[in-house]
C-alpha cells in the first residue's frame, strides 16, 4: 500500500528518493541536551558524500547539495521531467531558486520535515508558492503525519509522504480538519473577511455569513 | 464584546471534534506522547505535577457574566470548585482529567471559548490593558486591532510550529498597561500627526531566563498594515530563529544575535514582498469588528460625587476601597472597579465557583454583563455607575472580593509555582502568604504605597519578577528550595528589568528582607516619593547594604 497523498488521494509513487548518507559527526549538545535540529544555512553534507553519492536511474529526488554539486551531469535528467530536488528544514529556499533557470522547470520539490514540529517546512512551502510562483508538485517528506497536514496543505504542500508506520488512508480525513480558516494562506490567500460579507450583530445572536465571493482553490 | 458568528462558531466546534479525536488516539495508543503532546498544548493542555492543567484564552482579557457561569460550572463538574487567573489574563484549572478535556472544550464553545493556542510553540493569547475602552488615558481603543490579531493567528497555517512560544500584546493608551516591551511583539497604538491610528513595533522583548526589553523596530506603520507586519516579522523568526537550544530559541535572541537595526532591516525587506496584498486590514473590516466595542450603551449621567464624597467621608472602610480599587472613566458618572483577588491566605489569582457566579451576578447588575481579567490577577468591573459603587462595594466585601490593596505590598503577582507546577524550582505561593500576612496592617500598606511585589517559582518567570519593583525568584540549590530577590524592576512606558541585590535566601528569611527593603524606602523617601522612585534615585547600595547586614547581625545571634 503506497503511503503517498497526492491532490487528496492516495496514489502510487513512481519517486524514488535518494538520501545521502548521514554524517559522522560528533553528537553535540546545547544546555546539556542533544541538538536534534540544526540551524538555518548549516550544511548537511560533505564534497566527498555529495561525490560518492549513487543516484539510481528512473525518476529521482535528490538533495539539494547534490543537485548543486552535480548539475553538469544531472541537468538532462532535470530536462526530461525526471529530477526533483528536496530540501532539508535547515537550506534555503533561495539557494535552490538560484540554482535553476526557472524554478518550474523542477518537476518535483520535496521538503524535509526532520521531526514534525520543526515548522521551518511551512515558510519555505509558502515562499515557493507566492514568491516563486512554483506551480508543479510539492511534497512533504519525513516526519509526515496527519495532524499536521490541514496546515502543510494551507501552505502550498500538494504531496504528502506520510510516515512508513502510518496509514495514508486514515490521514486523509485531517485534510479536512476545518472548512473555513480565518487567515488567507497558500491555498487561499484571501481572508475571510474578503471571502464573506460579515456583519456585526451586537444584539447578541450569532448571525449567518452570506455570500461567498470565492470557492476553495484546491 | 466579540460576538461569534456562524463562522467563528464552527471554527471552535472543528477545533472541539479534532482535539475529541487526537485524544481518542492517544488514549488508544495510536499516538506517542512526543506526538499528542504539542496537540494537547495547542489546547491548552499541560502534564503537571498532580494532575494536568488546562489553560483556557481569554482574548486580551474580556469576559461576559454568561462565560464566567460557565467558567464556574466547569470548576464544579470537571475540578475541585475553584480556577486561577494567569499573568497573560487566560484562566487555568489544575484538576481536569485528560479524558474529560474534549467535553470541557464543548462546554467551552457553547459560551464562545476556547484553548486555543494557550500554550505550544506558537502564537498565544493576545492580551492587552485591563481598563481597554474606559481609560481616560486612552488614544486608540486596542481591541479591536487584538480581534483581528486573534482570528489571525488562530490555526496560522505557517506559525503553528515556530521554534518557542509567541507572545504579543497591545496598548492604546498613554500609559502602558499592556507591559508590550517585555512582549515578544509589542504594538502601540498611537495617533499620527495626521489624526490617524499607526504603531509602534517593539520585538524581542521577554521575561524568563534572559530578561530584555523589546527593540522598536518601527515608529511608524499605518494599521492597515498590521497583520502584514506581523507576517514578516514571523516568517523571519520561523527561518531563522534557533531551534538547537530551547533556551534561545525565543525570537529576543535572534533579535540580540543580528541587532535590533539587521533584524528590522530583514523584516522591513520580506515586508515588501506581502505588503498591500490580501491581508491588508480593511476599513470595513475594522468596522465590523469595532462594532462590537461601544460605549453606545453608558447613560449620560452627571459626574457630580458629591453623595460618593460623603460615603467615603463617613465610611473609612469604603474610603480605603474606594482610594485602592475604583478608577477613573471616559464616560461621566462611570468608574471602572478592581475586584481583588489577593486577600491574605488566598493564593494570588485564585478564585471559588461560588465567587465567580457572585461576580458574574455582580456584572449583570452593574456592568453591563462584562468584565476583565489584568495580568495582575484581579477582575475589573469596567463600567459602574458612581451610584453604584456603595452597593457594590458591600456586595463584593461579602465575598472576599473587596480587599482595598490594589497596587499596594500585599497585591502581589505569583505564579502557580511549586506547589501545582512541574517546571518550577520552588514554591511561590506559600511566600506570597508569608509577606501578606507580615504586612497585615491596613495603615501600614497605604503608607507604604504604590509598590509591586512579583514572584516566580522558576526561571520561566510567569510571575513577571524581573518587571517588579521587588522581584522574587525561586531557586533550586543543591535539591532545596532558596529565593533570589531582585530591585528596580518596572513595567509601563518606562520599563526596567530589576537586578539581583545578591545572594539568595531561605524561603523563611524572605518577608524579612522585604521588611527591610520597605524599611530603607520609609527612612529615605522624600515626600510622595514611592517604592521604586526612591530606588531609581538612590541605587541599590541602601537596600543591599540593610539586607545583608541585618542577615549577618541575625547570624551572629
Amino acid at each position: 500500500m503506497s503511503n503517498l497523498i497526492r491532490n487528496n488521494v492516495v496514489v502510487a509513487d513512481d519517486w524514488t528518493l535518494v538520501a545521502l548518507p548521514a554524517i559522522e559527526e560528533a553528537v553535540r549538545k546545547q544546555a546539556g541536551k542533544v541538538v536534534i535540529f540544526k540551524l538555518t544555512g548549516e550544511h548537511s553534507a560533505t564534497p566527498e558524500q555529495i561525490a560518492g553519492a549513487v543516484i539510481p536511474a528512473g525518476k529521482v529526488i535528490v538533495p539539494l547539495p547534490l543537485w548543486q554539486a552535480r548539475m553538469d551531469e544531472l541537468a538532462p535528467r532535470l530536462a526530461a521531467g525526471e529530477l526533483g530536488v528536496w530540501l532539508e528544514s535547515f537550506e534555503l529556499v533561495e539557494d535552490l531558486v538560484a540554482s535553476v533557470a526557472d524554478i518550474n522547470d523542477v518537476p518535483l520539490i520535496a521538503v524535509n520535515f526532520p521531526r514534525f514540529a520543526d515548522g521551518r517546512g511551512f515558510s519555505i512551502a509558502t515562499l515557493l508558492r507566492t514568491r516563486y510562483a512554483y506551480r508543479n508538485e510539492l511534497r512533504a517528506i519525513g516526519d509526515v503525519l496527519r495532524d499536521q497536514l490541514y496546515y502543510m496543505k494551507r501552505c502550498g504542500f500538494d504531496a504528502f509522504s506520510m510516515r512508513a508506520d502510518r496509514s495514508a488512508e486514515d490521514a486523509l480525513a485531517s485534510l479536512r480538519d476545518f472548512s473555513e480558516p480565518y487567515q488567507g494562506a497558500v491555498d487561499n490567500p484571501l481572508p475571510v473577511w474578503r471571502r464573506y460579507a460579515r456583519h456585526a450583530d451586537t444584539s447578541g445572536h450569532a448571525r449567518k455569513a452570506v455570500n461567498p465571493v470565492m470557492d476553495d482553490t484546491d | 464584546m466579540y460576538i461569534y458568528d456562524d463562522i467563528d462558531q464552527r471554527i471552535v466546534d472543528e477545533r472541539v471534534a479534532q482535539y475529541r479525536e487526537q485524544t481518542r488516539r492517544y488514549l488508544a495508543g495510536e499516538l506517542s506522547d512526543d506526538e499528542f503532546r504539542p496537540l494537547r498544548l495547542q489546547n491548552g493542555l499541560y502534564i503537571q505535577r498532580h494532575a494536568p492543567m488546562l489553560r483556557v484564552a481569554i482574548p486580551y482579557g474580556l469576559l461576559s457574566s454568561k462565560k464566567l457561569r460557565k467558567l464556574a460550572h466547569i470548576a464544579r463538574v470537571y475540578d475541585k470548585g475553584y480556577a486561577h487567573f494567569s499573568t497573560r489574563q487566560n484562566i487555568q484549572f489544575n484538576w481536569p482529567e485528560l479524558k474529560n478535556v474534549p467535553d470541557i472544550l464543548a462546554e467551552l464553545a457553547t459560551v464562545q471559548m476556547h484553548a486555543i493556542q494557550t500554550s505550544g510553540n506558537c502564537i498565544r493569547n493576545i492580551t492587552t490593558d485591563q481598563f481597554a475602552g474606559v481609560a481616560p488615558d486612552e488614544v486608540v481603543d486596542p481591541r479591536p486591532l487584538a480581534e483581528i490579531l486573534r482570528q489571525w493567528s488562530t490555526f496560522h497555517p505557517e506559525f503553528a510550529y515556530l521554534p518557542r512560544k509567541f507572545k504579543i500584546a497591545v496598548n492604546g493608551a498613554a500609559h502602558d498597561r499592556a507591559v508590550v516591551q517585555v512582549h515578544d511583539i509589542g504594538l502601540e497604538f498611537f495617533r499620527d500627526a495626521a489624526g490617524q491610528t499607526a504603531l509602534k513595533v517593539w520585538v524581542g522583548g521577554g521575561l524568563g531566563r534572559t530578561p530584555m526589553l523589546g527593540s522598536m523596530i518601527r515608529a511608524h506603520l499605518e494599521w492597515q498594515h498590521m497583520l502584514s507586519y506581523c507576517e514578516a516579522i514571523l516568517r523571519i523568526y520561523n527561518r531563522y530563529g534557533r531551534r538547537d537550544n530551547a533556551f534561545k530559541a525565543r525570537i529576543k535572541i535572534l533579535v540580540k544575535a543580528l541587532g535590533a537595526g539587521e533584524f528590522a532591516r530583514q523584516v522591513e525587506a520580506e515586508w515588501l514582498h506581502i505588503k498591500d496584498g490580501p491581508s491588508t486590514i480593511t476599513q470595513e473590516e475594522f468596522e465590523r469588528v469595532a462594532a462590537y466595542f461601544s460605549n453606545a450603551q453608558h447613560e449620560n449621567l452627571s459626574d457630580d460625587a458629591a453623595a460618593f464624597d460623603a460615603l467615603c467621608a463617613s465610611d473609612r472602610a469604603f474610603a480605603l476601597w474606594a482610594k485602592r480599587c475604583v478608577h477613573a472613566h471616559q464616560v461621566p458618572g462611570y468608574r471602572a472597579v478592581t475586584l481583588s483577588l489577593k486577600p491574605t491566605g488566598i493564593a494570588p489569582g485564585d478564585i471559588s465557583a461560588e465567587q465567580m457566579d457572585m461576580v458574574a451576578d455582580l456584572a449583570d447588575r452593574y456592568s453591563f454583563g462584562e468584565l476583565r481579567v489584568s495580568h495582575e490577577q484581579n477582575l475589573i468591573l469596567a463600567s459602574v455607575k458612581l451610584a453604584d459603587l456603595h452597593a457594590l462595594w458591600q456586595a463584593a466585601r461579602q465575598h472576599g472580593l473587596a480587599t482595598p490593596n490594589i497596587g499596594l505590598l500585599t497585591d502581589i503577582i505569583c505564579c502557580p509555582g511549586g506547589d501545582f507546577c512541574s517546571l518550577a524550582n520552588a514554591k511561590s505561593i506559600p511566600i506570597a502568604q508569608a509577606i501578606q500576612e507580615k504586612f497585615d496592617d491596613l495603615d501600614y500598606l497605604h503608607d507604604i504605597g504604590d509598590i509591586e511585589l512579583n514572584i516566580s517559582g522558576c526561571m520561566n518567570s510567569c510571575g513577571h519578577q524581573h518587571v517588579g519593583h521587588i522581584g522574587i525568584l525561586g531557586v533550586d540549590k543543591d535539591g532545596s528550595e532558596w529565593y533570589q530577590v531582585s530591585l528596580g524592576g518596572k513595567q509601563g512606558n518606562d520599563a526596567s528589568i530589576g537586578a539581583v541585590i545578591g545572594p539568595s535566601f531561605a524561603a523563611e528569611e524572605v518577608p524579612g528582607v522585604v521588611e527591610q527593603l520597605i524599611r530603607t524606602y520609609i527612612e529615605q523617601r522624600t515626600a510622595d516619593e514611592c517604592f521604586i522612585d526612591t530606588v531609581r534615585r538612590l541605587g541599590m547600595a541602601p537596600f543591599k547594604e540593610r539586607v545583608y547586614a541585618k542577615k549577618q547581625e541575625a547570624a551572629y545571634v
